[in-house]
């Protein structure tokens, strides 16, 4: 029992709290929940990508960005663009003007297929669209701005612009993006039906395992030497431009790392839900990103899980119920989060999670044992 | 671009111009209140567009009840700019005092803080006045416009709202640097620890700049009614714009502001003519994006070391 309860120090710290969370995400949750559910779930676990992202950049590297839905966007949009050209093919598109184009093209008048749709003919450009894409964005954007030290505030609100820009982008350009409506009536992956049950099961599984997988991802990311660093330029950055590094470029990578593990999140959401829309890139759900982040503890890998989870269920319940109730309620937990906690769940959990680890400890006979660890990082100060 | 006479153009140029004014006005109004508070304690408040919108209802309350009166419809607006500057002022005091202060050393945090406040300001709105958008008595003479040629036709109330802006800059400016209230402000800006060693209560200042920033923004919320009709969520359509104008023109100096305001609002309108309304803006802000990149600092920078 001792070796076994060390298994979970040290080296393999917080590796626990990711297993228990696989547990609830594999086992305990298809078991509770009803195939609606479940899919409510997983499509609220696509936005717990969003949030691991932002707490590696913004909990860890100190970049706030407020235009996490862009990246968000676009590996949604990628993958939404491959399943309308395969839903849109000559025979069931007869009757429009132009068969074989997706329905909101012809409804503006266009004829052929504009020449960027082409390459998303192919399920293996679409695929390395969605890995790719999201991260060669973040770079220009984090490139230009981290090269010229744009940081803090500028960077929140250049970001937050650029989320509007890509909105308004293609809101405005209806006959090439689908314009307010999204891409619509997306049903089928290579003719496989993605609505009905089993394969809403299968992409379940398949959204938890690529989250968890992510999470390993983030949690190696910040084990290894880079992730020291980040966490030192997060606290004081000249110091460790002094020290020799060239603090742009680890900027860049976190940005770009938090932007592909969106990227995916955006594209295993329109495969769950079966349509994107420009509605899951603007301000407000790039700040309700945030919020899960903050919410669930913006040092804790796994928090940022549930947090998007939680709140996205609260947001559900409630809003259903009393609409108006929840924008109060959503506002009231924005500022309380930010007053009274900001590390969010974990750090409450990393308390009592304390209390109860040390006699735990004793328990197994290692008097010695106190636990360091995990990645909800109560430990850290701020500057 | 091609197709119109020299004559058109400059006509478009002109009306358009005079379209941007109005914009620009209520733009700059905003981005004043911003700059001093950003200037000042480095705090983004997302809810500044809220603040403008508790303006616009001071303003909409004021007509529907002193508006109402007989002989008041007329005058009833410079009843209401004052009434407007007072509750955002009010609102934004009591906002201080709660919750901003607590925040002052976490600027990253007050912009989440601040944007939980909108929200709820917006629901807050939502509940009082209703969902659907209210408009106020223009008195008559706003209405009508000014017509130098046959093809130049210029709103009365674009006029009326520039001077309105003028005035108030003008105050602005003189609260600033003319007024004791103003040295104690540019101190604590320059150096808060020094200005707290030589007596100054920079928490006092802090407070009295938080709050005349919203009461200016409740001055811009005077000012929208007279353009466009106010809904619970009117101030997020101009936030993101004002912060860009805040950034773009350099952040605590007063003439970069009116720089910037009035280029992002003349970019826009005269490009709105050409390109439609949403090219036009997506255009526009990716400009002032790159300019920045290349300008990070924004147009005027300030001299003060940090």
């Amino acid at each position: 029992m001792n070796r076994m309860y060390r298994l979970f120090q040290g080296r393999y710290a917080g590796l626990g709290s990711i297993v228990l969370l696989a547990i609830v995400l594999m086992v305990v949750m298809p078991l509770a929940f009803d195939i609606y559910r479940l899919n409510l779930a997983g499509r609220y676990l696509t936005y717990a990508f969003v949030a691991l992202g932002l707490v590696l950049c913004w909990g860890y590297g100190g970049i706030l960005s407020l235009g996490q839905g862009i990246f968000f966007g676009i590996g949604g949009y990628a993958m939404a663009m491959f399943l309308k050209i395969e839903s849109s093919d000559p025979e069931s598109t007869s009757i429009q003007t132009t068969p074989g184009i997706p329905d909101f093209m012809d409804w503006n008048r266009i004829t052929e297929l504009p020449w960027f749709w082409v390459p998303f003919n192919s399920l293996t450009f679409t695929i390395i669209a969605v890995l790719v894409l999201p991260a060669a964005f973040a770079f220009l954007i984090g490139f230009a701005m981290f090269k010229r030290r744009v940081s803090g505030v500028y960077f929140a609100i250049i970001t937050q612009a650029l989320a509007v820009v890509l909105t308004i982008l293609i809101i405005g350009q209806q006959g090439y993006t689908g314009g307010i409506n999204g891409i619509t009536d997306l049903r089928t992956l290579l003719g496989w039906d993605i609505r009905d049950d089993s394969s809403r099961y299968l992409l379940y599984y398949l959204n938890a395992i690529l989250l968890i997988g992510c999470l390993l991802i983030g949690r190696w990311v910040l084990n290894c030497k880079y992730g020291r660093i980040l966490t030192a330029l997060r606290d004081k950055e000249e110091r460790v431009r002094f020290s020799g590094y060239d603090v742009a470029n680890f900027k860049v990578f976190i940005f770009c790392l938090a932007a592909f593990i969106s990227g995916i999140g955006g594209a295993m959401f329109t495969l769950q839900v079966g349509f994107m829309s420009p509605s899951f890139i603007g301000i407000v759900p790039s700040i309700e990103f945030v919020i899960f982040a903050a919410v669930g503890g913006r040092l804790s890998l796994v928090g940022g899980v549930y947090g998007a989870l939680i709140v996205s269920f609260a947001k559900t319940m409630f809003a259903e119920a009393y609409p108006q109730l929840w924008q109060f309620l959503i506002g009231a937990v924005f500022i309380l989060v930010v007053l009274v906690l900001p590390y969010g769940l974990a750090s409450i959990y990393g308390r009592f999670g304390q209390r109860l680890r040390t006699p735990l400890a004793r328990w197994f006979g290692d008097r010695k044992t106190h636990s360091s660890t995990s990645d909800d990082g109560l430990q850290e100060k701020r500057s | 671009m091609s197709g119109f006479s020299s004559q058109e153009l400059l006509a478009i140029f002109a009306m358009q111009g005079f379209a941007g004014v109005s914009f620009f006005s209520v733009l700059l109004l905003m981005a004043l209140g911003l700059a001093i508070i950003y200037g000042q304690m480095r705090v983004i408040n997302m809810a500044h567009g809220e603040f403008m919108v508790i303006g616009a209802y001071a303003t909409y309350l004021c007509s529907i009840t002193l508006g109402a009166l007989p002989g008041m419809t007329d005058y009833y607006l410079f009843f209401a700019i004052p009434i407007a500057f007072g509750s955002a002022f009010l609102v934004g005091y009591i906002v201080e005092l709660t919750l901003i202060r607590h925040l002052y050393h976490r600027p990253l945090d007050t912009l989440l803080a601040t944007w939980g406040l909108a929200l709820i300001m917006q629901q807050g709105f939502r509940s009082a006045f209703g969902a659907r958008e209210v408009s106020v008595l223009v008195p008559d003479w706003l209405r009508g416009s000014y017509r130098p040629t046959m093809m130049i036709d210029i709103p009365l109330n674009g006029i009326a709202i520039l001077v309105l802006t003028l005035l108030v800059t003008l105050g602005v400016w003189w609260f600033l640097y003319r007024s004791r209230w103003g040295l104690r402000v540019r101190c604590t800006t320059a150096n808060r620890d020094m200005s707290g060693a030589v007596g100054i209560n920079t928490k006092r200042v802090d407070r009295v700049t938080f709050a005349l920033g919203c009461g200016i923004a409740g001055i811009a919320g005077a000012a929208f009614t007279t353009i466009s009709s106010t809904g619970p969520t009117s101030g997020s359509l101009y936030i993101v714009d004002t912060f860009l104008v805040v950034v773009f023109g350099g952040a605590g100096s007063l003439v970069g502001t009116i720089a910037s305001a009035f280029s992002i609002a003349q970019a826009q309108s005269l490009m709105e003519f050409f390109l439609g309304s949403s090219m036009a803006k997506v255009l526009t802000l990716l400009t002032v994006i790159g300019i920045l990149l290349l300008r990070p600092e924004g147009l005027i920078a300030s001299k003060v070391r940090r």
